[in-house]
């Protein structure tokens, strides 16, 4: 932190201390660059490419989480180039995940100007809600592999590695170890990958139940066997028998 | 998409490290927590209790209304109700009466010494306070502890011998400027999860080095690079063989002991008889290991020594302890960031209770009961003419209960604590509770102890009161009331003062020992007038980021780490000791050394966990048991076995697994099906009273399917 560097980003002057990231210098001289599956407590990845900037000499656009800023680097982060990479990026988002529960991507689609519906013939993924155990449930299809979720369950935080990659290409899908149910995978049920899943892809299994029309009280009727039946979402009836 | 009313900021109610929560609120349901990233003790994470395990406040077994028992009992002939029915719902005024008129005329008849209450380490400072001066106040008894002495009571003993002090002396998540850190007789992973987070983080990600010393092989072997695999109760030899190879070979801290320590020579020449082959002989720990571990601590420039139960629950719990704090002197690993001697402590507010005096030879702040300056000091804040305080160290917790006759204690109040499944050798705790002539519970569920009970008193959890915890490293964190409390239940500080009142008056006190608090801060306040560490800490303070005691004035900004210059005794002083065997030995008869414990996924006597959906997770007790042992006793996983000591017998399922070593078993203790504390033995520390619980002799042998007492699906599960 001794060594200081100096850097333009968006015509304006930027000092920032040598080893910050392009979105930390940014954030600091108070420009906004937008983030998905950054979190300032997860190792950044640069998976999801929506931080992506335009610096002068650099063929192709830099995602700002993990870009280190250097000395006399100029910056652009709201050039045509970018905004347009940054719309496409959420259109094909919008195409293929449910993000009905992403206020903050919901956002970005609007202030981007972003056609949701620009790739019609695009296969949305709408994997079956993965029920398996009496904590938390995975609703796949709001997944859009940030990869938060497997990171706190590594060395961002919980060193227990239950969950990682499954598949390739469009079959790509997080998920325990031959796809076992939670309970027989490592899982010590911390929720590490609740508390940081952007999109209600993980969420506790109260609140889904308390969204899906049953009430405190039924809830908290339900059986250990009725707890434990899975793809509740098919019933039609809320009441437990 | 849930948007939820409110969000509310507390702190965690299950272990002691205190994590900051966040409560998701929608129509009185907590339907969701979450962890702000920026909290100083737990940077967002949780463990499974904390994340998911608050549903037991809606459980429909959960008691709202007071209930007094229908058919009265008699010592000697009381009974066990679990079912309502033989409860009769009362109002508040009726069972407030009722207990107060009880309490009252055994007190009139028989005294103070006729008088006992467990506080609780899962209840609030000013619970606590509160509790104990009830008792001392209005029934002049000293007869008051909870179950820190089931717990760390010998670590708390060792440290006043030798510091002065009774607590972590630094801060948990200091275990990252450590160059080395020794952790012994805790499981952290399954007990302090976050804690264990942040010493995994230390080791992978900051270059320290863990030695872990335990007769279980826990997870944090994993990340060690020194594993020393005692035999139960060898804690003194090793360390102090470990003792023995710093001074033979000159690695001990000549300039630290000079100045800051007392009874050195007298400690170096006790070390003789502990040689690496004498340790060696006792713990079946290869020597070499012991002197690696001893260089390797030696030679560090900043090292811990992190210690939890399997430390103090001995007969030489105190023994063992001292031994620790040996080893941190003679290094002068202690007073600097990244050091220290930190007992890692169990409850969530395991330290705050005994800070507010929920001990028997304490007032609050260790003031100690026996000495006339103090109680002249107490008498004063409580209005009582001088002399009135009694002056007498009151019985600890496994005493009351052995004191339990005609003539001894008659009338016990217990706060939220079940000794039914807590207590070492329950079937005689179970004669011991029969014969109470009467007997309050305050708490949430009807749990085995206070199935006992003549009056129940329903008491609002956690999530429905205002007030304090102190956690493991001594920050006093907020407690919120999230929730209006479900049903009739009532804050435990309002039932206490409403009961203490109506006491007072039957026994006309000419002055009342103040009970009308309008918040629980007036309470903490009231004792920080009195207990110096407390006496900067206000609510408002402490609203965002909680503050590390010793607090001393309201400008001071909290103690993160302790005896930078000085310890509260002065010099601190090394003590000489001797190797004692556990009280029992395995012979031919009882082969196996019984270990008891916690899981992850449940909490003690199980009052709170068993009535949540993390039961599901975790539904049975489970024995662990080593593969080579088990091959021995043809015992297969998952086959039911009957495990049997000299005090009761149990059937249970076998885990085979390397998490034990050979010769030893595991039975967690949260299970009333298979308690585990049938087993155990309640032969004593002799100075700090705390029982055996890690070390009873057992047998083991193949049973059937059709002596488990409750035949559940098991649930497969992968975690280690």
């Amino acid at each position: 932190m001794d060594e200081s560097i100096r850097m333009t980003i968006d015509q304006q002057n930027v000092q920032a201390a040598a080893g910050s990231t392009i979105l930390q210098a940014a954030r600091q001289a108070g420009i906004e660059i937008p983030t998905i599956c950054y979190h300032d407590h997860c190792t950044a990845n640069g998976l999801c490419r929506i931080c992506v900037v335009e610096v002068e000499g650099v063929r192709t656009l830099q995602p700002a989480c993990v870009v280190q800023a250097r000395d006399g680097m100029i910056i652009h982060t709201r050039s045509e180039r970018v905004i347009r990479s940054r719309r496409t990026i959420l259109e094909m988002l919008a195409s293929s995940v449910d993000l009905s529960e992403s206020p903050e991507i919901l956002t970005m689609l609007t202030q981007y100007h972003s056609d949701a519906f620009r790739f019609p013939d695009a296969e949305a993924r709408h994997p079956a809600v993965i029920d398996d155990n009496p904590m938390y449930i995975r609703d796949y299809a709001k997944c859009i592999l940030c990869w938060r979720c497997v990171q706190v369950c590594a060395e961002d935080a919980q060193f227990t590695y239950a969950i990682n990659f499954s598949g390739r290409g469009f079959e790509t899908q997080i998920s325990t170890f031959y796809e076992i149910p939670m309970p027989e995978s490592t899982c010590v049920f911390c929720g590490q990958c609740v508390g940081v899943c952007p999109t209600g892809a993980l969420k506790p299994k109260r609140e889904w139940l308390l969204e899906m029309g049953y009430s405190p009280d039924e809830i908290m009727s339900l059986t250990r066997s009725q707890r434990q039946r899975r793809k509740r979402r098919e019933e039609n009836s809320p009441n437990p028998s | 998409m849930l948007k939820g009313e409110k969000v509310v900021p507390t702190t965690c109610p299950y272990c002691g490290v205190g994590c900051n929560l966040e409560l998701h609120v929608q129509d009185d349901f907590i339907y969701k927590v979450t962890s702000p990233f920026d909290s100083v003790v737990n940077h967002g994470n949780l463990c499974v209790k904390g994340r998911f395990g608050y549903d037991f406040i809606y459980h429909k077994e959960r008691v709202t209304v007071p209930l007094i028992r229908k058919q009265p009992q008699k010592p000697g002939q009381r009974t066990q109700a679990f079912d309502r029915s033989e409860w009769r719902e009362v109002n508040w005024d009726e069972a407030l009466d009722y207990t107060a008129d009880r309490l009252t005329e055994i007190y009139q008849r028989d005294g103070s010494k006729a008088m006992a209450v467990y506080c609780c380490a899962k209840a609030t400072n000013e619970d606590n306070y509160l509790l104990q001066k009830f008792f001392r106040a209005v029934f002049r008894t000293n007869h008051v502890d909870h179950c820190t002495r089931l717990c760390h009571a010998a670590s708390v003993v060792a440290l006043q011998m030798a510091i002065g002090s009774a607590a972590m002396s630094n801060t948990a998540a200091e275990v990252k400027d450590c160059d080395v850190f020794i952790l012994t007789g805790s499981n952290p992973t399954e007990n302090h999860p976050i804690i264990a987070l942040q010493m995994k983080a230390a080791v992978q990600k900051h270059g320290a080095k863990l030695i872990v010393v335990d007769p279980r092989r826990i997870e944090m072997v994993n990340y060690a690079s020194l594993y020393l695999p005692i035999r139960p109760g060898s804690d003194v030899p090793v360390f102090s063989a470990m003792a023995h190879v710093i001074l033979k070979e000159n690695l001990y801290n000549r300039q630290f002991i000079e100045a800051r320590t007392e009874n050195f020579d007298a400690f170096a020449a006790s070390l003789e008889k502990f040689t690496p082959e004498f340790a060696e002989q006792v713990s079946g720990v290869d020597r070499q290991l012991i002197i690696e571990a001893a260089r390797m601590y030696a030679a560090a420039r900043n090292a811990a020594i992190f210690w939890a139960l399997g430390i103090p629950e001995s007969t030489h719990g105190t023994a063992n302890a001292l031994s620790l704090i040996n080893l941190a002197l003679l290094t002068g690993h202690v007073g600097r960031k990244g050091t220290g001697l930190n007992p890692l402590r169990g409850q969530n507010n395991v330290q705050g209770a005994s800070d507010s005096g929920a001990m028997p030879w304490h007032y609050p702040g260790y003031q100690a009961v026996d000495n006339e300056e103090n109680a002249r000091r107490w008498e004063q804040a409580w209005h009582i003419e001088p002399g009135g305080l009694n002056r007498q160290r009151g019985l600890t917790t496994t005493e009351i209960l052995a004191a339990v006759h005609p003539g001894g204690v008659r009338a016990l109040y217990i706060m939220g604590e079940n000794p039914m499944m807590s207590e070492p050798n329950l079937n005689h705790t179970r004669k011991k509770m029969q014969e109470l002539e009467f007997l309050v519970a305050q708490d949430l569920f009807i749990n085995e102890s206070g199935a006992f009970a003549d009056v129940f008193l329903p008491a609002a959890s956690w999530a429905e009161k205002e007030g304090t915890f102190t956690n493991t490293d001594r920050r006093v964190q907020r407690v919120r009331k999230v929730i209006p409390p479900r049903g009739q239940s009532r804050p435990d500080w309002e039932i206490i003062c409403d009961l203490a009142k109506r006491v007072e008056s039957r026994l006309n006190r000419p002055r009342s020992a103040y009970w009308d608090y309008r918040h629980p801060s007036e309470i903490l306040e009231e004792m920080g007038r009195y207990v110096p560490d407390y006496a900067g800490i206000r609510y408002e303070r402490i609203e965002k980021v909680g503050l590390q005691t010793p607090v001393p004035t309201l400008d001071h900004p909290g103690t993160p780490y302790l005896y930078s210059e000085r310890f509260p005794r002065g010099r601190a002083k090394f003590h000489t000791l001797e190797y004692i065997p556990n009280a029992e030995m395995p012979d031919e008869e009882y082969p196996f050394v019984l270990s008891t414990g916690r899981v992850l996924e449940h909490w003690h006597g199980g009052t709170l966990t068993r009535h949540s959906w993390m039961d599901d997770l975790f539904p049975e007790a489970l024995m662990d048991i080593h593969p080579a042992d088990a091959a021995r006793l043809g015992i297969m996983d998952g086959s039911p076995v009957r495990v049997t000591s000299r005090r009761g017998s149990i059937v249970l399922r076998a885990k085979v697994t390397t998490k034990t070593n050979i010769g030893v078993v595991f039975i967690p203790f949260h299970f009333r099906e298979a308690a585990a504390n049938l087993l155990t033995t309640d032969a004593l520390d002799p100075q700090a009273k705390i029982p055996e619980y890690k070390a009873a002799v057992v047998r083991v042998t193949p049973a059937s399917e059709e002596e488990l007492t409750a035949i559940l699906e098991s649930q497969p599960r992968g975690r280690y």
